[in-house]
């Protein structure tokens, strides 16, 4: 009986004090819900320039952590996507941008699969004429069926 | 032989893009800040920590300002150079030192000497952000109205060094 109650009094006491340790840990997120979807949003944008096939978001490189923080202290300022996102085209380029703007440096990346399926659908209206040209399919004569049918039997 | 033709071209265009793709480095970003002026900073310096540097310091001179770091392994094949550059005094050098600690800074300078007439400490690299550094070692020309004229990213290397940094501080410091 006696240790039936150690054990009760155990199992209350581990409970409480993971439910006092969650606790702890998710205050900070509740209070920035606003700003961690903004960075969360950012970051899904931006380029790492380290790793460069990675959004900020997916990079470990110590750079994208940095850059990360930058961005939750701007956010956390009040500054919008777009100040935040000026500033860092500002110090690396629009490659840091995985959605580059329109202009004259970016036109034949935006534009060039368009030329290419322009390319390909004239290609295969050509094509598609020219076999329209081609003699449509005759009946064969008599002597020509005989042939073809000696051939088959050789078979 | 015409039916030939098309394929040909479309092939030769090919190897055009191709050609030319093998020879970018899609490592070298080009720098938004080249032609703008040098961000403002002020910082520690490595050995005398109470002292600071910042650029405005430096205006009226054509200087370059190497990020550097002691972790950094493609900042030794560049450092015998930097050595030979700050002997022959054609241009002063000052370094950054980024996302470092002092006594591993200190320590590969004693090892590899010192290129640098001062080093400004970067520790938490905020100063590397404005700078848009992204690999170390970096390498800026910065003129004498404090503008940045070129970005070497990467390592140094002689031929950089002989035929684009080296006619173009002359040039700069001609001005």
């Amino acid at each position: 009986m006696k240790l039936n109650l150690l054990v009760r009094f155990m199992i209350g006491f581990f409970l409480l004090q993971s439910v006092l340790a969650s606790a702890e840990e998710a205050r900070p997120l509740q209070a920035n819900v606003v700003v961690e979807a903004q960075v969360q949003r950012l970051s899904e944008e931006l380029r790492c320039l380290v790793c460069q096939n990675q959004t900020i978001a997916d990079s470990h490189a110590e750079l994208a952590q940095d850059l990360k923080q930058e961005i939750r202290e701007m956010a956390a300022k009040g500054m919008t996507d777009q100040a935040i996102i000026d500033y860092l085209v500002a110090r690396y380029g629009d490659f840091v941008r995985y959605r580059p703007p329109m202009k004259s440096s970016t036109y034949l990346l935006w534009l060039g699969p368009f030329v290419l399926l322009i390319f390909g659908a004239i290609g295969l209206v050509m094509m598609l004429r020219r076999r329209e040209k081609m003699p449509a399919d005759k009946p064969i004569s008599q002597t020509e069926a005989r042939k073809v049918r000696e051939l088959l039997d050789k078979e | 032989m015409k039916r030939f033709l098309l394929p040909l071209i479309i092939f030769l265009v090919m190897v055009g893009f191709l050609a030319v793709g093998l020879h970018l480095d899609p490592r070298e970003v080009p720098s938004p800040l080249v032609g703008k002026p040098a961000p403002a900073f002020d910082l520690p310096l490595l050995d005398q920590p109470e002292k600071t540097f910042s650029p405005k310091q430096m205006l009226g001179q054509v200087w370059l300002l190497n990020v550097w770091a002691s972790w950094c392994v493609a900042c030794r094949e560049e450092h015998p150079l930097l050595v030979a550059l700050s002997k022959a005094k054609l241009v002063p050098l000052y370094g950054m030192d980024y996302k470092d600690t002092r006594a591993e800074a200190q320590q590969w300078l004693n090892e590899g000497g010192n290129p640098y007439e001062a080093n400004a400490m970067d520790i938490d690299g905020r100063v590397g952000i404005d700078y848009g550094v992204y690999g170390v070692p970096e390498t800026y020309v910065i003129d004498k109205s404090g503008m940045i004229v070129y970005k070497q990213i990467g390592p140094i290397t002689e031929q950089v060094l002989s035929n684009k940094i080296m006619p173009l501080v002359e040039r700069l410091q001609a001005q």
